[in-house]
């Protein structure tokens, strides 16, 4: 079965991953060849949009030949599918509503377009990963490029100073991720997520050892979801980080994260999930409570959105800690949900910052609703999706997730999930209210209309944001069918 | 298309008309709004004959599978008890279109829609058979009222409206784990299959889903100590709404007491029952002295609100048809009354740009009409006999004192100070000198505004002097309810 040379099968199911590759590294070729003189370069825009529509074509084609890969150190099943979508999607999203920002700020070139599309590579490695070196690999691969896209603005310093932190904080996480990796290898001799759960319900390992290994572990995944107490950097990074770059950022990396953390701890792990469940339980509403908490007193909406991440990644923590397969159904429904209302969200505060993201005050949003309802309205279908509200994609993620908490029987995590969205609803609320009901600010009166493609990327996110409210059924069935990892 | 789905599909269409209408053009936007608003109580009044009939179980079913996981469908129908409650709102809701006819000025046509909007959640509440979509419509009643007092409220708005989303969010959060729970356990949102299904649960778990249940429905009533949210709201939010929050929106409180924590919880509401009658006394008595003080008419009628509601839940909670029959009946009678003397506050305010009752004297000299509709509104909120608002609270004491004798001197002592407030009042803003301002501007009710007031007064002397015909069929509804509710109950009382 193990064969030296890769199968047919395998470039097959390993398709989106190639196709990113191959367009990355086409962009960075074509970089220097292209452009007007201007700072635009709409070549190289449409070759990574037309990567990335035919990637996902690749993971369509791929879900249809399901299976391992690589001597099964790639596990393509609907689950890693769905994540590689959605990691595909949210790129293409953010190219949509990157455009505007770049042009205006000279920086649109071929090496945005190749790192994005090489983190994205990574993430849908990650997604598939069955195996520690190859999830590690996966794990370095888009978060060397996201390190690079935060400093993207070299001569900016805030994004000089999110791309460092970024980097210090997150290369440290991995280390300790790695060590983890290691230990497990001592104890079980085996880096296969398979051989690692066969081996460990066959002769159970040393507890102690093996709490300091899935510690170690947990503590590089948690990092990676801005999982408290591991979340500190994200308000930092975020904030500082290019708007779109942010969008990008707290959807497609963050998902890719959830994807590993729930394959790693539902397969290889999951004979001794009742011992980590406390561990989940504190992290998961710990993370929900510092997220809204801390939200509540943000003046700035990048910060605002940024400690919001972190309050939804509890949520997901919650599907988490529920540790079955409708709660890893319900995460992988929000993070799709919450990836199109973040990217959205996002997409209108670098749109309202406007150049040198000067405007990111919560009062510079004062008004919207009179100079600019379209943005005004998204935004407002954005943040009542963040809140909760029925008939928004972020109601049923929520209920979906809580759902399986009270299946798990963990009541009073339910109870004390839900009063934190109550919480939750006044800083989104702020904001919808300085746009419908104050007198525009200077920063409204002065926007421009927004181009056409930064529309349509709203525009699409805010339609799914609804669609996902109304008729959830296909994609959660997708889910549900797709949640059972072995 | 059955008349239920019809009723609830015209406010929805109305409302996404309304938002595509042209912004400048008000007139279109609000004849639209009526138009839709009015079509909606004629096929509502057309549900009448069959309910009234049958009053027990629902009519007018429909039941479509929305979403298969979980088990969510689209499941409505009204019965003797919630058919007047949809009445009451497809009545107010053209009312407050006509309130606001001249006075919204800027972006009309959102001020409709929202309105619109308002009316299909409050009308999906009332007859949603299926818990999840009850819960979606009860979200969806809370958004447009953040608009409508966010963008064309008064001085503080902003503030108040983020108040009130919170307050309703916290309880409705709560409320939602309550509904999730009983899914987990039971395996169906379906309300006439639950009620049998509850009671197989454990003890512990019910009382904490009524806890829940009781909990989102205190705050939206609201109940004493949980109506700190009213004030400012009612006071915020632009006076024709005002109407509509406190007619209507109050109701889906008290109705979902009724249907929801006695409909699926019948014996821990019973053991409740003591402490909520305490808390609906308290409200009564403490509404009642607030609104004595006040300066302000506005706030005034919104604490007289709140004591008047206390009477409604003390009512459900005497757990005795007297009680149950009075309280649905006041119900309904209060929304008239309130709805009645807020749109009379706000005839004044819209003549004179005040609402403090220190402004007015003298009214009744130079508006004699308006005064007489005052009067007559004032004398039904204060419960005089022949006018509707009399027969609830008779037989909300009768209920109460069955239960239990101090409740209903206590009670009563509320009606006192209700004319106590009242009248006062209505002494000082219409009797005695004519102020300044009075005398400079005060025309008589025009045209309009009769069409506005003239149903409600004429349905408040109705349902004081006839009341069979609407007593009847609650009564029916509430004798299935409390036949069904027995064996629990009983239970629990043995306990």
């Amino acid at each position: 079965m193990n064969s030296l040379f890769p199968t047919s099968a395998d470039f097959l199911r390993t398709l989106p991953v190639i196709i990113l590759a191959i367009f990355g590294t086409l962009l960075m070729v074509l970089e220097p060849l292209t452009g007007d003189g201007k700072g635009e370069k709409p070549q190289l825009r449409w070759l990574a949009i037309i990567g990335l529509a035919l990637a996902m074509a690749g993971a369509v084609v791929a879900y249809g030949d399901r299976g391992a890969a690589f001597n099964g150190m790639l596990m393509v099943d609907g689950f890693g599918i769905f994540f590689s979508v959605l990691v595909i999607g949210t790129g293409l999203l953010t190219v949509f509503c990157a455009q505007d920002y770049l042009v205006r700020e000279g920086h649109e070139n071929g090496e945005f377009y190749a790192l994005l599309l090489f983190s994205i590579a990574g993430q849908c490695i990650m997604a598939t990963a069955n195996e520690l070196i190859i999830l590690f690999i996966g794990l370095e691969i888009s978060s060397i490029a996201s390190y690079v896209l935060a400093g993207f603005l070299r001569d900016d310093r805030r994004a000089n100073e999110s791309a460092i932190k970024y980097f210090l904080l997150g290369s440290f996480a991995t280390a300790f991720l790695l060590y983890g990796v290691a230990w497990i290898y001592g104890l079980t001799g085996s880096t296969n997520l398979a051989v690692i759960q066969n081996s460990l319900a066959a002769n159970p390992a040393n507890p102690r050892l093996l709490a300091v290994a899935v510690a170690l572990m947990f503590v590089g995944f948690a990092f990676k979801v801005s999982a408290a107490p591991f979340q500190i950097w994200a308000p930092d990074v975020y904030q500082g980080a290019p708007a779109p770059i942010s969008a990008f950022l707290s959807a497609g990396p963050k998902a890719a994260a959830f994807a590993i953390f729930l394959r790693v701890f539902t397969t290889a792990f999951d004979a001794s999930f009742e011992k980590w469940e406390p561990v989940f339980w504190v992290s998961a509403l710990l993370t929900m409570i510092i997220g809204n908490f801390a939200a509540l007193r943000q003046t700035n909406i990048k910060r605002l959105l940024a400690y919001s991440s972190i309050a939804h990644a509890g949520y997901v923590m919650v599907a988490v800690t529920s540790h079955s397969s409708v709660g890893t159904a319900a995460a992988m429904f929000y993070l799709a949900s919450y990836a199109f209302v973040n990217v959205g969200a996002f997409a209108v505060v670098s749109y309202v910052a406007a150049k040198g993201e000067k405007h990111l005050n919560v009062d510079d949003f004062a008004g919207l609703a009179a100079r600019q309802p379209l943005a005004a309205l998204v935004m407002t279908i954005f943040f009542t999706s963040l809140i909760g509200v029925p008939l928004t994609a972020g109601f049923f993620g929520k209920f979906y997730i809580f759902k399986a908490a009270l299946d798990a029987g963990m009541v009073w995590l339910t109870v004390l999930g839900l009063l934190n969205s109550a919480v939750a609803a006044y800083y989104y609320l702020r904001v919808i209210v300085v746009m419908y009901t104050h007198e525009p600010s200077a920063a409204v009166d002065n926007l421009e209309p927004a181009s056409s493609s930064l529309q349509f990327g709203w525009v699409t996110a805010a339609t799914a944001t609804i669609v996902l409210g109304v008729l959830p059924s296909a994609l959660l069935e997708f889910a549900s069918r797709s949640a059972i990892l072995r | 298309m059955n008349a239920l789905n019809l009723l609830l599909l015209i406010p929805l269409v109305g409302f996404l008309i309304c938002l595509l209408a042209p912004k400048e053009n008000e007139g279109l936007a609000r004849t639209l709004a009526l138009g839709a608003s009015v079509l909606a109580l004629v096929v509502g009044l057309g549900m009448i004959g069959l309910v009234v009939a049958m009053p027990t179980g629902f009519h007018y079913q429909s039941d479509i599978v929305w979403i298969t996981t979980p088990n969510i469908h689209y499941h409505v129908g009204v019965d003797g008890f919630s058919l007047w409650m949809v009445l009451l709102t497809a009545l107010l809701t053209p009312l407050s279109i006509l309130a606001s006819w001249k006075s919204v000025k800027h972006n009309a046509n959102l001020y409709y829609a929202f309105i619109l909007l308002l009316e299909f959640g409050v009308l999906g509440v009332f007859v949603s058979l299926d818990l999840f979509l009850y819960y979606v419509f009860w979200e969806i009643s809370i958004v447009p009222v953040l608009f409508l007092i966010g963008m064309w409220g008064t001085e503080k708005r902003s503030a108040a409206a983020v108040k009130f989303f919170l307050y309703t969010m916290t309880g409705s959060v709560l409320m939602l784990s309550g509904i999730i729970y009983l899914y987990t356990k039971t395996n169906t949102f379906d309300f006439t299959r639950l009620a049998a299904l509850t009671q197989t649960l454990p003890a512990e778990a019910r009382w904490l889903m009524f806890l829940a249940f009781f909990f989102a429905f205190a705050i939206k009533t609201p109940l004493f100590p949980l109506h700190t949210w009213l004030p400012d709201t009612y006071s915020a939010a632009p006076t024709p709404v005002t109407v509509l929050l406190a007619g209507v929106l109050s109701k889906m409180g008290t109705y979902s007491l009724l249907r929801f924590c006695i409909g699926l919880f019948p014996a821990e509401a019973q053991h409740a029952a003591p402490w909520v009658a305490a808390l609906a006394v308290t409200s009564i008595i403490y509404g009642a002295l607030v609104a004595i003080v006040q300066p302000n008419m506005k706030r005034l009628v919104a604490y007289s609100s709140i004591s008047h509601l206390g009477f409604v839940v003390l009512g459900i909670f005497a757990f005795n048809r007297w009680g149950l029959d009075g309280a649905v009946y006041q119900m309904v009678n209060h929304g008239l009354s309130t709805g009645a003397l807020f749109l009379l506050v706000w005839f004044l305010e819209d003549r004179r740009g005040s609402l403090e009752i220190a402004d007015y004297g003298g009214v009744a000299r130079v508006a004699p009409w308006l005064s007489t509709a005052f009067m007559v509104v004032a004398l039904a909120s204060i419960g005089l006999p022949m006018l509707g608002n009399f027969v609830g609270e008779f037989l909300i004491l009768q209920g109460a004192a069955k239960a239990s004798f101090p409740w209903a001197v206590f009670a009563s002592l509320g009606v006192i100070l209700s004319a106590v407030y009242m009248l006062w009042m209505y002494q000082r803003v219409f009797f005695g000198e004519i102020a300044e301002s009075v005398s400079s501007y005060m025309p008589d009710l025009t045209l309009r505004e009769c069409v506005v007031i003239g149903p409600l007064i004429v349905l408040l002397i109705w349902f004081g002097i006839s009341t069979s015909g609407m007593l009847e069929p609650i009564s029916a509804a509430n004798a299935e309810l409390l036949n069904r509710i027995e064996g629990p109950a009983r239970v629990a009382v043995m306990k």
